[in-house]
């Protein structure tokens, strides 16, 4: 079991959107449109998209960080020219969000929203400060540690991902009924990136590696 | 041969994507007046039967060579387009036709842990999906006509659910 069941009564917002009927396998037929996927091209995406920190006026407070790594098909290829999609808190743990009522500051130099493509080698790399844990109102006392969130595209519509990058050591992981959704303790640590200090630039960044791996499709030879 | 790689673990979109995932015209595929467009509208609705004010749905024509176009602006046809739902849990998009039966749509909410898939059939026809599900079932799969578009709500959980795509 690789994915989070949909019900997971620890997080209180699964009973009600659950669905309660197992999903349909859909039988292979070559002409599915879930097949393909949508392609986005290099004159949509700038490449200061990519950069978190240099969207505004002045630069973002916070933990310069550096976050990169491959989006993998599941026979370990790159997926190539592919749409990575990254939004987040800032480093006080507040979401330029009107929803968000966290009693933390804005900075009025982060949106905290990003987007590249995958290069030759599936990789893909963002520039962002770390984002600040925050509270939620799941249960009593409830933090959600620090996260990205990623959202990837792939070759087909099957492979669409919307998943949640961790940092490792992270105190309040064993507490987060969203991360520990997910049944088994090796994919939960899929979620958490590794700190790199070859990616990490002297003087000015950390660096983090979170490769991100996508679902197998009937297109693809095993 | 080496053992397939496990998958990354699908997490919630949660409540605050607003700032990341919608951009400009994106539920507009197409341009106001382009021929033969239709509009596809609906609600996304949670065990009670309320709406989820809070969900992002993604359409896909899935048209080869179709492209997302993040920047509407520049005109042009998408084969893609999202849709953050309104306060009332409901949504639009002004699409063309697809080339077959259906549209495939993807819905992301807080409290999906994963997305679900499903498709947006124009008209009930002779299908190997469809063909597959009891009446009731099948239902929840074809859209309802309207002047000049089509309607179909998605229900999460519950009486009416709709019928979602293992993935
Ligand atoms: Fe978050």
């Amino acid at each position: 079991m690789t994915h989070p069941p949909y019900l997971s009564p620890g997080y209180r917002s699964t009973v009600l959107r659950a669905p309660s009927q197992p999903p349909v396998p859909f039988t292979f037929d070559p002409d599915a449109i879930e097949l393909t996927s949508p392609v986005f091209g290099h004159h949509e995406v700038g490449p200061l998209d990519a950069d978190l920190t240099r969207q505004h006026e002045a630069e973002p407070i916070g933990e310069r960080i550096i976050v990169t790594g491959r989006v993998l098909d599941s026979g370990g290829r790159p997926v190539r020219g592919t749409l990575v999609e990254l939004w987040q808190a800032n480093a006080a743990g507040r979401y330029a969000h009107q929803g968000d009522q966290h009693p933390a500051p804005l900075d009025p130099n982060f949106t905290g929203a990003g987007r590249c493509l995958t290069d030759d080698e599936g990789r893909y790399r963002f520039v962002t400060i770390k984002p600040g844990a925050y509270p939620w109102r799941n249960h009593p006392n409830a933090w959600r540690p620090a996260h990205l969130h990623f959202s990837v595209f792939g070759t087909a519509f099957t492979q669409r991902l919307v998943t949640q990058m961790y940092f490792p050591g992270d105190p309040l992981m064993p507490f987060d009924p969203i991360l520990r959704s997910i049944p088994d303790d090796a994919g939960r640590q899929r979620l958490v990136s590794s700190f790199d200090l070859d990616l990490t630039e002297p003087e000015w960044a950390l660096g983090y590696s979170f490769d991100i791996v996508l679902g197998r499709t009937p297109m693809e030879t095993p | 041969m080496t053992s397939p790689l496990p998958p990354t673990p699908s997490q919630t979109v949660g409540p605050f994507f607003a700032h990341g995932l919608p951009y400009e015209q994106d539920w507009e595929l197409v341009p106001e007046g382009h021929p033969g467009a239709i509009t596809l509208s609906g609600r996304v609705l949670d065990g009670a039967g309320e709406p989820v004010p809070d969900a992002l749905l993604e359409l896909w024509l899935g048209r080869d060579g179709d492209r997302g176009a993040l920047r509407r602006g520049e005109g042009g046809v998408s084969g893609f387009g999202r849709c953050a739902t309104a306060p009332d849990g409901s949504y639009r998009f002004r699409t063309a036709r697809p080339d077959g039966p259906y549209l495939s749509l993807q819905v992301f909410a807080r409290g999906l842990l994963r997305s679900v898939l499903t498709r947006v059939y124009l008209k009930d026809v002779p299908d190997p999906l469809l063909d597959g599900l009891g009446p009731g079932r099948r239902s929840t799969l074809i859209a309802t006509e309207l002047a000049g578009g089509y309607t179909f709500d998605v229900r999460l959980q519950g009486t009416g659910e709709t019928v979602f795509l293992d993935f």
